[in-house]
């Protein structure tokens, strides 16, 4: 979220679409309701299903899964043809008047650059012209037929009300009476506020998904401003913790990168790292990307990493792919290509695509850790438990471990929410018998791993043996101790680079990410985290709800990354001189001296405004991009690809059908369906009763959602014979799923191109362990195959069938495994 | 009075004394009713902060747990609910944060580390030692064998592709730390988080 939770409640027009907060994430949504309620705010969703967030709408559309980028290429259309943007905001704080390098075309569905064969570009046209000094040339006036605001509207002409409809399957007055509200917040006091979710992101062209609603956004003026923004709600309470903190195939803490093979040496690697201003005066954090670094470097290997050795350089792993993310694991290893695999409170077997791939990925397995509060169908994918999960077990050679571990209520530590709030937690309770807490377990293997690589030596020891280690009771790190750690500390004393002043004293707790150093005296595990536990305390431990002029900051409760500011982008609340856009809701403004307000300046505490530096201060340019240059693998504009199943054509390029930048490897290819065998389009979501995969496990929510089923709408059922609670067969090219139908009218046929198109939805909670019913569990029947930056995999949109069938024998909804003891209880 | 709802169950749990319910205006009434209720349960149970384990709303929550923390005392949970001082949720839950309880009881918790060999048709309940043991061999055996120190072209790469792992989505901030030290201090790149799934 570049917003808060709260800051919602000052929206004027809230768009939900890729989500659906009222059941996915209920307390956040309330937010939504005082904004209807406090500030007559209307609240648009548009969904292939009439979900609850839809039934409390002041307008609902219907939309087919997968085309939302049409949708939103409409809007832009919408707005650039009426005239309805904010006109100050787009030339001073979007790169609508950059000119762009002569050579960058889009053809057929391609852009500029395509390999065919790579299923990649070459991306070097998607960039601006430049000067001779670098910069690049600009044309506030709009005329040059190549600056950016002149080629968006020429790549969108073609999304008119009758394509979006013909293509989304969206009724015309719908999209225009909500192109029509979006547009009444392009008034500079005006906000909308977009909320979206996985579906948005669980698509082959999920990352462009959100970034036409961004484009939308920034012509909008709705970025930076208070009740405005991206907010991507997120899912599971710490994945915006662990993607912080690296946890990602290419990812460092704080969102720097991993070193690639290309980049053999340190100093090559930070050349590409290095800040050019692509317009004077430009400023930005990540100028200061060797300092986070090396000080990265020193928390990792403290002494061990110094200028000598380019800070350890080597000691990290390089990437010679773009990154090993799930898809590529599993492929790998249904190819033999892994031995070794551990999930650390993660249930591959029912989270990721295409579930008989992940059971014969993991029986190729030589061993599997899997740590865990939850009894899982991972650590048991070994077991035969009937139809859900077949298998031989003494054909699975696989060694398995299954270690029990504490969950939120039996440990301290941060999470981050998604608002970027780090908020401590503290220990209620001792864990049932002997589960261990995550650091226990993880140091336990680091110093078995350490003492033997001490004593017998082995592959590459170094980096293990001289990582940092240097805690209290090193079998188990106090979370006070890592989270210090992750903060960062003066490594000797550090003085002011200006005056020559003492700044910080050796071992003194750092306050802020500016006083990091790159010649080794400052270390810091988690640049971003820097001044969330300092020499005054553990900041994500305060607990002050006040909040100034209820503007929905609350900025003494828990801490927020980075440098507790609480809205991202926020210089863009002001206008250029500095004064709010919105006098009512102002943020930040300019008080002659400094910024000034509710919330901690995203921007130069005392940069004046007439030095003319732009509110993005992370991009090059200063501004938001509405031009992508190179930063997405499928172009620098948004384009509507079909989703890799899929029973329409793609009536804007036939020929280039799919995101032609996504990779999909053979295999995967191989098992895909195709319209006449599989006619339907599925579509997975979640149910406000059920997390995931965890609250099968609880009774209460195993009474409220006890079994598996599919979702239809009245005019499949009827066509198909299927009557409400029915047993189906429901198919795809990999796999079935034998479940009850739920007929409703929530979901009703779209026409897609003078084509009725039935959707199917496909709740995900179920699976063979925990007190509710055994379930196939959706992944059964959902694709391998990713969007094309994230590989985030597309479960929003694949085709099915579905059959009546006769209800499965008694034995089927048993449980327990049949080649072992019948476990005892659970059965509802 | 300035009394938060918190501070009300608390005293009125807590004294159930007819001057304290007096105090709040209840007068006879309330002096009778206390008489006949039992003791509110949570009045002896520690309360901590916490906040929900499932989506990233984060809503703060109050655990009620018994026990008192003294040596050798095992504390559980007995209660959950909304924190109502909490900005985002003030007090509120969903169907899922109302249920927690019931996740942190689960049957389906584990309590015994487990091992199945290959082959084999059961779990086995393991000691830690055995279970670290026999895990840390497999890595070090599977790393040995197969990391690369060099690529073809001879640049040093130090990464280790044929052990992969999959990080917590709910675990903190600092545990996953630890965890990325460590696997990255072992060249592992094969290394994901749930952000996508
Ligand atoms: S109570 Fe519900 S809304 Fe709140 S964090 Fe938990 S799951 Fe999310």
């Amino acid at each position: 979220m570049t917003n808060t939770w709260q800051d919602i409640k000052n929206a004027n027009v809230v768009l939900v679409m890729g989500g659906n907060a009222a059941e996915a994430h209920p307390c956040g949504f309330k937010w939504v309701i005082e904004a209807k309620i406090e500030n007559k705010a209307k609240l648009v969703v548009v969904d292939p299903r009439f979900t609850r967030t839809a039934s409390v709408a002041d307008i609902y559309a219907p939309i087919r899964p997968g085309t939302d980028i049409a949708f939103l290429s409409g809007v832009i259309r919408y707005l650039l043809e009426n005239d309805a943007i904010q006109h100050d905001y787009v030339r001073a704080y979007t790169n609508a008047s950059l000119i762009v390098k002569d050579g960058f075309a889009f053809e057929d569905g391609l852009f500029s650059g395509y390999n065919e064969e790579k299923r990649s570009y070459d991306k070097s046209t998607w960039d601006y012209e430049l000067d001779e000094q670098g910069y690049a040339k600009v044309d506030d006036t709009w005329q040059h037929p190549r600056c950016v605001m002149n080629l968006l509207k020429k790549h969108i002409d073609r999304y008119t009300p009758e394509m979006v409809s013909r293509i989304c399957g969206t009724p015309q007055d719908k999209y225009l009476e909500i192109c029509k509200l979006i547009a009444t917040t392009a008034e500079p006091a005006k906000a909308l506020t977009s909320l979206f979710a996985l579906g948005w992101t669980q698509h082959s062209i999920g990352a462009q998904n959100i970034r036409t609603m961004a484009m939308v956004q920034l012509l909008l003026g709705n970025i930076g401003v208070a009740g405005g923004g991206m907010n991507a709600l997120r899912g599971h309470s710490n994945i915006q913790g662990l993607t912080d903190i690296g946890l990602l195939s290419a990812s460092l803490p704080g969102y720097m990168n991993m070193p690639k093979d290309g980049e053999v040496t340190f100093d090559k690697y930070m050349e590409t790292k290095l800040f050019k201003p692509l317009r004077p005066g430009q400023t930005s954090f990540w100028q200061n990307y060797r300092k986070f670094f090396v000080s990265f470097q020193k928390a990792m290997f403290g002494a061990a990493a110094k200028a000598e050795n380019d800070w350890a350089y080597d000691w990290l792993p390089k990437l010679d792919v773009d990154g090993y993310d799930i898809l590529r694991a599993f492929e790998m290893m249904n190819n033999g290509q892994m031995n070794g695999y551990i999930c650390q409170g993660f249930n591959p077997m029912q989270a990721f695509p295409d579930r008989g791939k992940i059971r014969r990925g993991l029986s190729k397995l030589k061993y599997l850790v899997v740590m865990d509060p939850l009894d899982t169908e991972t650590a048991n994918f070994w077991q035969d438990y009937g139809p859900q999960n077949p298998s031989k077990p003494e054909d699975i050679q696989t060694e398995v471990f299954q270690l029990p571990t504490t969950c939120f209520a039996e440990e301290n530590g941060t999470l981050v929410n998604s608002a970027r709030w780090l908020q401590w937690h503290w220990k209620a309770a001792d864990a049932p018998g002997q589960a261990k807490t995550d650091l226990w377990i993880i140091a336990g293997l680091y110093n078995r791993m350490k003492t033997m690589y001490a004593r017998e030596g082995g592959a590459f020891p170094d980096a293990l043996l001289n990582l940092t280690w240097n805690y209290a009771d090193p079998h188990e790190p106090e979370p006070e101790e890592v989270s210090k750690e992750m903060n960062g500390r003066a490594l000797a004393d550090v003085a002011d680079p200006a005056t020559g002043a003492p700044l910080l004293k050796a071992g003194q707790q750092l306050d802020a990410f500016a006083q990091l150093r790159d010649d080794g005296t400052t270390m810091s595990g988690c640049w971003i985290f820097a001044g969330s536990f300092t020499d005054k305390g553990n900041m994500t431990a305060r607990r002050d709800a006040s909040d100034p002029r209820e503007a929905g900051i609350a900025p003494n409760w828990a801490w927020a990354w980075p440098a507790n500011r609480r809205i991202l982008y926020n210089r863009a609340s002001a206008n250029p001189e500095g004064k709010a856009w919105n006098p009512g809701k102002p943020v930040i403004e300019w008080n002659g001296s400094k910024w000034v307000g509710v919330d901690v300046p995203d921007y130069g505490p005392t940069v004046k405004p007439s030095d003319g530096v732009g509110p993005f201060i992370m991009n090059a340019e200063g501004v938001g991009r509405l031009f992508a240059r190179t930063m997405m693998n499928e172009g620098p504009f948004p384009e509507h690809y079909e989703p890799f199943e899929s029973p329409s054509e793609n009536v804007l390029h036939p020929k280039v059908k799919s995101n032609p930048a996504a990779r999909v490897f053979a295999s995967d290819r191989a098992q895909m369906g195709v319209s006449s065998d599989f006619p339907y389009v599925g579509t997975t979501y979640r149910l406000t009763e059920h997390f995931h995969y965890w609250t099968k496990h609880a009774l209460i929510n195993a009474i409220l959602q006890p079994e598996e089923f599919v979702e239809i709408g009245e005019v499949l059922a009827k066509e198909k014979g299927i009557e409400q609670g029915a047993w189906v067969k429901v198919s795809s090219k990999r796999g079935q799923v034998i479940c009850k139908a739920f007929v409703t009218k929530r979901i009703k046929p779209l026409m897609v191109d003078g084509k009725p198109t039935h959707v199917i939805g496909c709740p995900i909670h179920w699976g063979f362990t925990g007190v509710a019913r055994k379930g196939y569990g959706a992944n059964t029947l959902t694709p391998s195959v990713g969007d094309a930056n994230t590989n985030t995999p597309e479960f929003k949109a694949f085709l099915l069938n579905i059959e009546k069938t006769s209800p499965p024998p008694a034995i089927d909804v048993a449980q327990g495994p049949r080649n072992g003891p019948q476990k005892k209880g659970g059965s509802l | 009075m300035d009394l938060s709802r918190r501070g009300f169950i608390k005293l009125t749990g807590a004294g159930l004394a007819a001057s304290s319910l007096g105090a709040l205006g209840f007068g006879l009434a309330g002096t009778a009713l206390a008489a006949s209720v039992r003791p509110f349960k949570l009045t002896a149970a520690t309360e901590t902060r916490n906040t929900c384990t499932y989506c990233s709303v984060a809503c703060g929550i109050l655990i009620y747990s018994q026990g008192d923390r003294a040596k050798n005392v095992r504390s559980s949970v007995i209660h959950i609910e909304g924190d109502p001082d909490h900005p985002v949720n003030r007090g509120t839950l969903c169907p899922k944060g109302a249920g927690l309880l019931d996740i942190v009881r689960a049957p389906g918790r584990l309590t015994v580390p487990k091992y199945r060999a290959a082959g084999a048709t059961e779990w086995t309940e393991v000691s830690w030692d055995f279970a670290l043991d026999r895990v840390a061999t497999l890595m070090k055996q599977d790393r040995d064998a197969n990391f690369i120190a060099k690529n073809v072209a001879g640049t040093t790469v130090n990464r280790w592709t044929s052990t992969g792992m999959l990080a917590a989505s709910a675990a903190s901030n600092e545990a996953a730390y630890v965890t990325f030290k460590w696997a990255r201090s072992l060249g592992m790149v094969t290394f994901d988080n749930q952000a996508r799934v």
